[in-house]
């Protein structure tokens, strides 16, 4: 429940959890950019690498990381096998009535798969060291500059982070409604998709009616406390940038451009097999 | 016996960093007719009991048997229980969703599968028992009406199914002290009508010690005694144990045993506090 | 400096003919007091404490505090008066905006743009004041209902308030919840805080200066706890019910036993029963 799709933070006060989260946040862009980039295994490999040492640095267990992939594994398995059997190539591997499988498609399907699960690792550790509240506090800090053409970049970041408070509360909420409906007999999992969904509304119309209540009374608390989208408003938490920030940024951009020189430079993975060739 | 618990222990997110062992071991005998009251500090395991009488949490280890409903069957009638045991959650207003109170009502008799007849018959008779007006509230959306009736039209809902066991969560938190006293009086009088069996989870110590035959109270997912209110709360080493507060009554006996004056019986109720005192005082 | 109502008449805006939810209120809260409003559910208590600070403006006559009128256009007027008079709903859930206990106290003093090295030191006054342990980098979320409850008590502290007003805040917390709150309260009372305690349990009002209950919109008992259990007529009209010590107390009396009129506790009770013989 408290897992939806990434990894819900996970304190350990490391080093790569007092980053600044602005730097967090730009080198996990970056990160996602360079994946696309990615052509042979040795950089997969080195990727990878790169992820378990930031794991390791992070004082998040690997188990916990690893639990973020699980949420993709159907998704990486039907992209693997799709890749696998509709890939025409030339070195025929194996051939049965209408399947025919390619070389080229083995290693398709095995390069989306890692680049999937690559995709996924590296931002779960984002989630996993910085609390939401610190990435919406990123987001405002590197949309501010937005603020000039009068984009509302504080009740953005205001709404991100009272959405991220309520996610958990209203899951629990829908949970106690599931039962309290089960227990006067409802019945969620037999019949039709148009059963099912009309099931449904003894749940979704409470949870609704609550949601309205809730944010009620949270605009009214928020009133109470001066809130104003106008007026001037300090912020108590000013991110800095450190040391520490630079040396991680360096490090992420050393071992993204390697990605992009494999690319379009040289080629590890044939001064590799060459080395043992 | 309307209900027989054995030996039930439940983890909740089993083999994960965030397991957490909620019923260690619980077993209950509960007697039909019986008005039992279920105290425990918060995450005392209450909660996680009640939801097992009714099914809503799956069986992990121990056998429950509701009647003769085995909770450990393969496929247990499922329908069946639940028009065995009427659950009234916490907050039961929260799960109001029909456009009438007639509507909402009928909802657990519909899901039971009875006729049109029948299900008109019951809701009439429910909404009548919880002391509202069916002519008048019949039309109405729930969500208009007051607090106490939202709690009320929720209570309705859960017994036009009939239960012969009624398990309360709560009854009267939220709630100011008209509404206290309606629901307290409403449960009684459901217990004369279709519910002889009752149980109420509740923080409120003076409403368990007016009201229930025994009491069952939890720590740390064990029931640590279950016995009738007097023993219970004047078992000072287990109240302190579990962090229990005694009823007022009690309290007011403790102090004045404290002040050297002992009384004659060991009073729970208020009317039995004022008895013990007044008793051959030549009033 | 006092909150004064006069002659105030508060009708929702509805689309038939209006009913007033709050009738020809005139009463003022003195400095420093701890004031309990009982009455029925739809009395209109919750009413009368959002007339406090400004959340609803009387339909006719006319709320200060401090001198300063809650009906003003002027947001800076209107947040002066807001930072005076703080106050605290029933659900800890739906008035918390943020996912750190820091930030969540922070709030306010951030709305009144208030510095930040001061907001730090507000941060640490508030949660010392309310007796709350926790790492305040921690989430809110994992936290008891008192607890959540006393970080609400914390972010309106924050905002430096003369006077706090409790909106059925103890209401849905277990008895050491509840426990925990009043204790806190009372504490800011002894500070100096003034208290307006909105609440249906009668034993909260035992160590209270004044009582007011209200019926239908209209102040129909206003004088000290004793003054007002002691009209167990009244109590009974207004479907209140005494503090069980004093309905032990009345029954007592009724039986004979010559126990003398005031508000009692079970300590005391018990007292005034040995003395009686």
């Amino acid at each position: 429940m408290n897992n939806i799709v990434f990894g819900q933070y996970y304190p350990s006060g490391s080093v790569v959890h007092r980053l600044d989260p602005r730097v967090k946040l730009v080198m996990v862009l970056l990160y996602i950019v360079t994946i696309f980039f990615v052509v042979d295994y040795a950089m997969y490999g080195a990727l990878f690498l790169f992820v378990l040492a930031v794991a390791l640095l992070s004082k998040v267990p690997l188990r916990i990381l690893f639990r973020t992939v699980r949420t993709i594994v159907i998704l990486v398995l039907i992209t693997a096998v799709i890749n696998l059997f509709f890939t025409q190539g030339e070195e025929m591997l194996f051939s049965w009535k209408f399947i025919h499988i390619y070389k080229e498609g083995v290693e398709r399907a095995i390069k989306l798969a890692l680049r999937l699960i690559l995709l996924m690792l590296f931002p779960s550790l984002l989630t996993l060291t910085t609390t939401p509240m610190e990435l919406t506090d990123a987001i405002e800090s590197l949309l501010s500059p937005l603020k000039i053409i009068k984009v509302p970049v504080h009740a953005i970041a205001l709404i991100m982070s009272i959405a991220l408070r309520m996610i958990p509360i209203l899951m629990e909420e829908t949970n106690k409604i599931i039962l309290a409906q089960k227990a006067r007999g409802a019945d969620f999992d037999t019949g039709g998709a148009l059963k099912k969904a009309k099931a449904m509304i003894p749940v979704l119309v409470p949870l609704f009616v609550g949601a309205f209540r809730r944010a009620d009374e949270l605009a009214l608390a928020m009133d109470a406390r001066c809130y104003s989208s106008v007026a001037q408003r300090t912020k108590y938490k000013v991110m800095h940038l450190a040391v520490r920030d630079l040396i991680a940024s360096l490090f992420c951009l050393a071992v993204f451009s390697l990605v992009f020189l494999n690319k379009y430079l040289w080629h590890f993975d044939e001064m590799i097999l060459s080395l043992f060739g | 016996m309307s209900i027989e618990v054995k030996d039930l222990t439940y983890t909740y997110s089993p083999n994960t960093p965030y397991a957490a062992t909620a019923l260690r071991g619980v077993s209950l005998h509960i007697e039909e007719g019986e008005y039992v009251g279920i105290i425990g500090k918060t995450g005392s395991g209450k909660s996680t009991f009640i939801q097992h009488l009714n099914a809503l949490i799956r069986l992990q280890s121990g056998e429950i048997k509701v009647y003769d409903i085995d909770l450990n069957a393969k496929k247990p009638d499922l329908k069946k229980l639940r028009g065995t045991v009427g659950m009234v959650m916490q907050y039961p207003e929260y799960q109001l969703f029909d456009e009438t109170v007639e509507k909402d009502v009928s909802y657990g008799p519909r899901n039971l599968g009875l006729s049109e007849e029948e299900i008109r018959e019951r809701v009439r008779e429910a909404i009548e028992l919880v002391g509202l007006d069916y002519e008048e509230v019949r039309d109405r959306s729930p969500f208009e009406l007051s607090g106490g009736q939202k709690r009320r039209v929720a209570i309705a809902g859960v017994i036009a199914m009939r239960p012969r066991i009624l398990v309360l969560d709560e009854p009267i938190a939220g709630l100011d002290p008209r509404g206290k006293q309606e629901i307290l009086a409403l449960i009684k009088k459901l217990k004369n009508a279709y519910s002889p069996t009752v149980i109420v989870v509740s923080h409120d110590m003076d409403s368990v010690a007016e009201n229930c035959d025994k009491v069952a109270l939890f720590a740390d997912g064990e029931i640590a005694r279950f016995a009738s209110p007097r023993e219970i709360f004047y078992d000072d080493e287990l109240l302190s144990r579990t962090e229990m507060d005694c009823p007022s009554v009690v309290k007011v006996v403790k102090e004045l045993e404290r002040l050297g004056k002992s009384l004659p019986t060991r009073p729970v109720t208020k009317a039995e506090l004022v008895a013990a005192l007044t008793v051959g005082e030549g009033v | 400096m006092p909150i004064t109502f006069d002659h105030v008449t508060y009708e929702y805006p509805t689309d038939g003919t209006p009913v007033p939810a709050v009738k020809d209120v005139s009463l003022e809260i003195a400095d420093g007091s701890f004031v309990c409003v009982l009455g029925e559910n739809g009395s209109g208590k919750s009413t009368l404490a959002k007339l406090m600070n400004g959340l609803l403006v009387p339909t006719d006559g006319d709320v200060r505090v401090d001198g300063a009128s809650t009906n003003t256009e002027d947001e800076d007027a209107l947040f002066a008066i807001r930072k005076k008079v703080g106050m605290v709903f029933q659900n800890p859930d739906n008035q918390m905006i943020a996912s750190i206990i820091e930030d969540e106290i922070a709030f306010g003093p951030e709305n009144l743009g208030v510095p930040r090295e001061e907001i730090e030191e507000r941060i640490t006054y508030a949660l010392e004041a309310v007796g709350m342990t926790q790492p305040r980098h921690h989430t809110p979320e994992k936290l008891s209902g008192g607890q959540k409850q006393r970080i609400a008590i914390a972010s309106v502290l924050a905002m430096r308030p003369s006077t706090l007003v409790l909106d059925e805040s103890t209401a849905m917390l277990d008895p050491k919840g509840r426990r925990e709150v009043m204790e806190v309260i009372r504490e800011l009372n002894r500070q100096g805080i003034t208290i307006v305690l909105i609440t249906h349990y009668m034993e909260e009002t035992v160590r209270a200066d004044r009582v007011i209950v209200m019926s239908e919109g209209a102040v129909v008992m206003d004088g000290t706890p004793a003054e007002i259990f002691g009209d167990t007529e009244a109590v009974r009209r207004y479907h209140l019910e005494l503090p069980i010590s004093d309905y032990l107390a009345e029954k007592l009396r009724e039986a004979g036993l010559s126990l003398p009129h005031k508000i009692y506790d079970e300590k005391s009770l018990a007292e005034e029963i040995c003395r009686s013989k």
